[in-house]
Order: structure tokens, then C-alpha cells, then sequence
């Protein structure tokens, strides 16, 4: 950051590889980073995705005998990590924010380009040091919460390693805040109101505060965690005189932000893309922005709702049930502007609005379970089953990742210049769709029935259901092939996609596809109402206006 | 506000390619970071408080603390910061060789203080594994005293880089300077709600 090259030393432009040798680069370019992040993201995605189809391959049968119970620990670890900090932050926060916020704020990069670079290039080595450990002695085998004793007891090697990588993780994730938040607040075009910015700015300045406010303390409680492990200090450990709960404190301080830090995002995302294809303005546009900033507050202190079951006295079990019950209030609210601003449009049914459609879908039945194991009564019933498990899968696979691919369909024609195959990507939702509830709809039965989460083998009761569910995992790992045909294909031989090939109004969309380095060609366009679908076109160019 | 301006025209007259095109807001930046370096030893504030509230430290442990040289600790950095002020004053008047008598003050005052620490770890009856008091204690002003050590190491930085005439922090280039003031007055502040929190509570 302070770092101060003399630009008629050396021109970076020109000491930067072109062609696809740029995306290997430390390039500096916002839009370089982003696809960066999102290429990275996803090839960790199928590693991640690997890894629970090893698990729903155990799962199939009541025994372990597909890998012993050492290594099943150690992947689904590894699973819930990298899925975790390695694909959905990365790419909700990193990939689509780095490409999209400096066009909505009409800048020609972010407010740190260097900082930018080196939030990225944590995440490869970190990444590839925490898979790394499988092969050093074993990883990690106390899940992604890492919660001692467990953490303490189990072997240190992959323990310890899987520290350092989620620490440089959450330091590049709170570089990429900051920048965020600089971006929004104070790189913004001139003439350029906060209330008049895409929503999706709104969502990352939301998620850029909770990144910045929340993963500090993780970081804090790993450091302490490392040195129970390496120094055999007694901070979490009860024959030390320590205290476990204290760790289940901080480390939620992070982990329930953590939720918001991968779906807020995603609101923001799917926010952009449904008014542009439904050709509807974004209905109830401030009470959007409040309901994202009340859900950053009350965010921040519903951590203990993961706790019921550690002894948390009742005055903490009612507040934090009563907090959690009022974050039900805001996501409601965005529940139905969405679905107003659907309502009456004129909808294509194409890739990136049947995904949209999905994640509405799917995120609501999250949320209705949310809301659920937020009663105490009922969640000392269901804590650590299988409902929980199914609850958590409908926020992140079917809420997050759902966008993710929706805002793959939607952004393509703009990274590529190409069309993506709309007809693949119908096939492709819909593999994904009854994959995915095929997969995790039955886990809520499970769950309420008493199957434990994280376990490898289980009462034979519980075999049909399971099978059930495995092959909707078998169906979700299929619907990645059509999904991966469909981007090569249009890379080499898709159509010409144009400028802008939906019609949008947002600023991303009136530049060149691929946009030229530094966005737009002359001065960037002054976009006041994004959203103005059905309604006069209200971009005015600062050369119209002079 | 930031403005934008085609390449040609504002590629002149610029010294640093990170405040091209728009002004300056690398402080903005360290703020941020600096909230989220408090938010760290928040965390361990939370996590001491709690420990102290409900695990009770065993009748035979050792966990008493002496006074006098943490006062002098608090001493040495609250007069680092006035110091520190004083520096960037005469930085402002390009008074090079004030500036620079000043920042050796300051830079002192961070080693004295990091030498009076050790002094006091190595002192002390009780040993980073002893008992939970003893492990938190030392991760505190431990790390606490990885921020002194850093900062200390920075405003040498900053010292030998407003030399004359070869240096390169000077009243035209003050960002370097002000972030680490921003910074030492943020370790300074820190160190004040820890010495509350773990020497008179």
C-alpha cells in the first residue's frame, strides 16, 4: 500500500504479459483479479465437490467401508473448508465484486490495485497448502469449526496447517474489504449518489463491514488455538483450566457473519439480474439497501444461536433467539421485492433467470428452517444432525452457489464477448435443481429422526434415505459436465455476443465486451437509475450533459 | 471528491501511480485496517474478560503483578506519542534535522519500552504455561509487543527516509510519515485499554 513506483520508471502496461498469460500475472487490472478469483474459485469448487461425493459414497452404506474414520474426518474437513473459504467467499465477494463494483461506481479500477493483487494471490498457496496436508501425516480432523478439545487432541501436523491457511484466507479476505469498502465510499464517480448506486454495492459494502469487523477475532482465536496445540498453553483446553466455550464465542463472532459474508452478496447479485431479465425495475430499492445494513447489525450479535447446546444460561438463550428470529424481519422483506419485481415482468426463462429463480426458491426453505432451529426447544432436538446439515446446504449450495452460476450465465457474454448455450444451461439448471433437492430435502428427515452429522457410519434405519440422497449428489456432480461443455464450447465457437446483449442499463453492460484495461474508452458513463426497465432511458454521459 | 480525467492529461505531474486519477485515500485504508487490527485484540480483551469471570485461577498459582514497571511502560509511550507529534510539526516546516531528533526520540521510547517488557517477562514468578492467567498475560502484551516491535521498526524507516537532501518522506510526500503516527498512536492507545484491563482490573 505504500509502496510508490515512479510511473515514468516503468509503465506497467507494459510490463505486463498479454493474451492468457495475464491471468498468471500479479496484474494489477480489477477485471484480471476478478476472473482470477473466479477461475481459482471454481477449480477448488471441484476439488470441494470431490471430496463430498467421496462422503455421500461412504454414506451410502451404514459401515465404513469405504475409507476408514480417520480419513473421513479429514475430508469432510477439507470439504467444508475449501468449499467454504476457498469457493463461496472467494468467488461471491472477490470474483463478482472485483469485476463489477469500480464499474458501478464509475471508477476505472479498485482504490488499491496492488492490495487487490495481493489478496489474491493468498488464496492459490494457502489453498494448495491446506490439500497439501492430506499428504503430511494426515489434515485436519475437527471439521471446518475446528472446535477443541477435538482440535487440541487430534494429530497437530494438518491441525496446525490448516490454521496457517484459513489465517492468510481471512487475511485476504479482510484486505478485500477494505478495498471494498474504499471503492464504494470513496472512489465513486462524481455526481454519483450512494443512493443511487446497484444494489449489489450496497451488498458488498454490507459484507466488506462484517468482513472487516468479524474476521479479526478469528484470526485472534486461531492464533490461540495454535499455540494450545504447539505451546500447550491451556487457553481452550479444561485440563489446562481453559474454557471451550469461550472458543465457541469468538469463533462464531466470525462463523455467523461468516453466513452473511457468503449470501449477502448473493442478494446483491441476484438483485442485478433479475430486473434485467424480467424488464422490471428492482422493486422497494430503499428498503432493500435498509434490510441489508439491518441484517450487517443484527449479524453481528445472533452468534450464539450455534450455541444453544453448550450450556449457554437463559437470559443468552432468549436474546439470542429473539435476535436471530428478527433477521427473519429483513431477508422477508428482500424475499418479496424479489418476487414483486418478477411479478407482472416480462421474464425470459433463460440460464441466469432460472438459477435466480432457484436460489428464491431454495433460499426460502433455508430460511424457513432457519427460523426453525433458531427456537431453543426445537434446537436442542436437531443440534448437530443431519437437519442442520440440510439447513446449511440450502443457504450455501442452494442460495450462494445457485447465484453463482446464475451470475456465470448472466456476466459470460460480458467476460468473454461470447453467448453462452441458453438450451445447455436449461439442461443444466435443471440437472442441478432436482439434484440438489434430491440430495438435501430427504437430510432434513434424517436429521429430525436423529442421524449425528459427521459421522461416518450409522443406524441401518437410515440406509434408503441416504442412498436417496447420494444420488442426488451423483446428479449435482453430473450437472457440472454440461455446465463445463457449455464454457468451453462458447469460448472457442460461441456467437458474437455484442455489447450488450440483455439490454441491461447498469454501467458494466455500456462498454465493449470484454471491457478495454481501464473500462471505458472515454469518460464513464453517469448511470443514476440503473433499474429504470419499462421506463424512460435515463443514462446521461457526461458529454451529453456538457 | 474523486475525479476522473481521460489518462493523457492526468498522466503529468503525478508522483505516485497508487494516487493516480483521483486523491489520495490511502489513510482511508489504514483506518480501516486498523479497525480490524482493534477488532483482533478485541477478541482477546473478550476472551480474558471471560476467563477471568468464570474460570478461577487455582488457590497455589502465582498470578500477581507489579506495578511499577508497567506505569513506566505507560509512561514511555504516551510521551512516544507527544514526541511522534512533535516530529511530524517540524516535518510540516521542513525542519529535516528537528524532525529526524525527534523520530529518533520516538523510535527510542518504542525500544525502551520493548527492553523494559523483557525486563518484566523475564522477571516475573510465572511462566507462559503456568496457568491460564500466565498463558493470556503473555499472549496480551505479547502481541501487543509484536505491534511496538513493528512500529519501532517502522519510524526507523521513517527516520533514515527523511534525511536530506536523499530521503524520500518530506512535507510533499507526508503519507508514509502519517501512517505510521496513525499507526504508533493506535498501539499507544491499545497498550492504555490493556494496562486497564490486565494490570488494575
Amino acid at each position: 500500500m505504500t509502496l510508490s513506483l515512479k510511473p515514468n520508471d516503468s509503465p506497467p502496461e507494459k510490463l505486463q504479459p498479454t493474451g492468457w498469460l495475464k491471468y498468471l500475472s500479479f496484474s494489477l487490472d480489477h477485471k484480471v483479479i476478478g476472473l482470477q478469483y473466479l477461475v481459482c474459485g471454481f477449480l477448488f469448487y471441484l476439488i470441494g465437490g470431490s471430496l463430498a461425493g467421496a462422503i455421500r459414497v461412504e454414506l451410502t452404506s451404514p459401515l465404513s467401508d469405504f475409507m476408514p474414520r480417520e480419513v473421513y474426518n479429514q475430508v469432510l474437513t477439507l470439504h467444508g473448508t475449501i468449499m467454504i473459504f476457498l469457493w463461496i467467499v472467494p468467488v461471491v465477494n472477490g470474483a463478482f465484486g472485483n469485476y463489477l463494483i469500480p464499474f458501478y461506481v464509475g471508477a476505472r479500477d479498485m482504490a488499491f490495485p496492488r492490495l487487490n493483487a495481493v489478496a489474491f494471490w493468498l488464496i492459490p498457496p494457502s489453498g494448495l497448502m491446506l490439500i497439501t496436508s492430506y499428504f503430511i501425516n494426515g489434515a485436519a480432523q475437527s471439521g471446518w469449526t475446528a472446535y477443541p478439545p477435538l482440535s487440541i487432541t487430534t494429530p497437530a501436523a494438518g491441525q496446525i496447517i490448516w490454521i496457517l491457511s484459513v489465517l492468510l484466507l481471512g487475511g485476504s479476505s479482510i484486505f478485500g474489504g477494505i478495498n471494498f469498502i474504499a471503492t464504494i465510499l470513496k472512489l465513486r464517480r462524481p455526481g454519483l449518489r450512494l443512493m443511487q448506486l446497484p444494489m449489489y454495492c450496497w451488498a458488498m459494502l454490507g459484507t466488506s463491514i462484517l468482513v472487516v469487523l468479524s474476521t479479526p477475532v478469528l484470526a485472534g482465536t486461531l492464533i490461540l488455538l495454535s499455540f494450545d496445540i504447539v505451546a500447550h498453553t491451556g487457553f481452550f483446553n479444561p485440563s489446562l483450566g481453559g474454557n471451550v466455550i469461550v472458543y465457541q464465542h469468538l469463533f462464531w463472532f466470525y462463523s455467523h457473519p461468516a453466513v452473511y459474508i457468503m449470501v449477502l452478496p448473493a442478494f446483491g447479485l441476484v438483485s442485478e439480474i433479475l430486473p434485467i431479465h424480467s424488464r422490471k425495475p428492482l422493486f422497494g430499492y430503499t428498503t432493500m439497501v435498509f434490510s441489508i445494513m439491518g441484517i450487517v447489525v443484527l449479524g453481528l450479535v445472533v452468534w450464539a444461536h450455534h450455541m444453544f447446546t453448550s450450556g449457554t444460561p437463559p437470559w443468552m438463550r432468549l436474546f439470542f433467539t429473539i435476535a436471530t428470529a428478527f433477521i427473519a424481519v429483513p431477508t422477508g422483506i428482500k424475499f418479496f421485492n424479489w418476487v414483486a419485481t418478477l411479478w407482472g415482468g416480462k421474464i425470459s426463462l433463460n440460464g441466469a433467470m432460472l438459477f435466480s429463480c432457484g436460489f428464491i426458491i431454495n433460499f426460502v426453505l433455508g430460511g424457513i428452517t432457519g427460523v426453525a432451529l433458531a427456537q431453543v426447544p426445537f434446537d436442542v432436538h436437531v443440534h448437530d444432525t443431519y437437519f442442520v446439515v440440510a439447513h446449511f446446504h440450502y443457504i450455501v449450495y442452494g442460495g450462494s452457489v445457485f447465484v453463482i452460476f446464475s451470475s456465470i450465465y448472466h456476466w459470460f457474454p460480458k467476460f468473454t464477448g461470447k453467448m453462452l448455450n441458453e438450451n445447455l444451461g436449461r439442461f443444466h439448471f435443471i440437472i442441478t435443481f432436482i439434484g440438489f433437492n434430491l440430495c438435501f430435502a430427504p437430510q432434513h428427515w434424517l436429521g429430525l429422526n436423529g442421524m449425528p452429522r459427521r459421522v461416518a457410519e450409522y443406524d441401518p434405519q437410515f440406509q434408503l434415505i441416504n442412498q436417496i440422497s447420494s444420488v442426488g449428489a451423483l446428479l449435482m456432480a453430473l450437472s457440472t459436465l454440461p455446465f463445463l461443455w457449455n464454457i468451453f464450447q462458447s469460448i472457442l465457437y460461441g456467437d458474437d455476443a455484442g455489447n450488450n446483449p440483455w439490454d441491461a442499463l447498469t454501467p458494466e453492460w455500456l462498454t465493449s465486451s470484454p471491457p478495454p484495461v481501464e473500462n471505458w474508452e472515454g469518460d464513464a458513463p453517469l448511470v443514476v437509475e440503473p433499474y429504470g426497465y419499462g421506463e424512460k432511458h435515463s443514462i446521461e454521459t457526461e458529454a451529453q450533459k456538457k | 471528491m474523486t475525479s476522473i480525467v481521460p489518462k493523457e492529461q492526468s498522466s503529468e505531474n503525478k508522483k505516485d501511480l497508487s494516487t493516480e486519477d483521483h486523491e489520495d485515500f490511502r489513510l482511508f485504508g489504514l483506518i480501516a485496517f486498523l479497525i480490524a487490527d482493534g477488532m483482533t485484540f478485541a477478541g482477546f480483551f473478550a476472551a480474558y474478560l471471560t476467563f477471568k469471570a468464570v474460570n478461577p485461577i487455582g488457590p497455589d498459582a502465582i498470578y500477581e503483578l507489579e506495578l511499577p514497571l508497567p506505569t513506566l511502560n505507560t509512561v514511555l509511550l504516551l510521551v512516544s506519542s507527544f514526541t511522534f507529534h512533535r516530529a511530524g510539526k517540524f516535518l510540516e516546516k521542513n525542519e529535516a534535522t528537528q524532525c529526524q531528533r525527534w523520530l529518533l526520540i520516538t523510535g527510542s521510547l518504542g525500544v525502551a519500552f520493548l527492553i523494559s517488557q523483557m525486563f518484566e517477562y523475564f522477571t516475573l514468578p510465572f511462566g507462559l504455561t503456568d496457568n491460564l492467567f500466565a498463558s493470556t498475560f503473555y499472549a496480551l502484551t505479547g502481541f501487543h509487543g509484536l505491534h511496538v516491535t513493528l512500529g519501532s521498526i517502522m519510524i526507523m524507516i521513517i527516520w533514515w527516509q527523511t534525511r536530506v537532501p536523499s530521503g524520500r518522506v518530506n512535507n510533499d510526500n507526508k503519507f508514509p510519515f502519517e501512517a505510521v503516527e496513525l499507526y504508533w498512536h493506535f498501539v499507544d492507545g491499545i497498550w492504555v485499554v490493556l494496562f486497564i484491563i490486565l494490570y488494575l482490573l
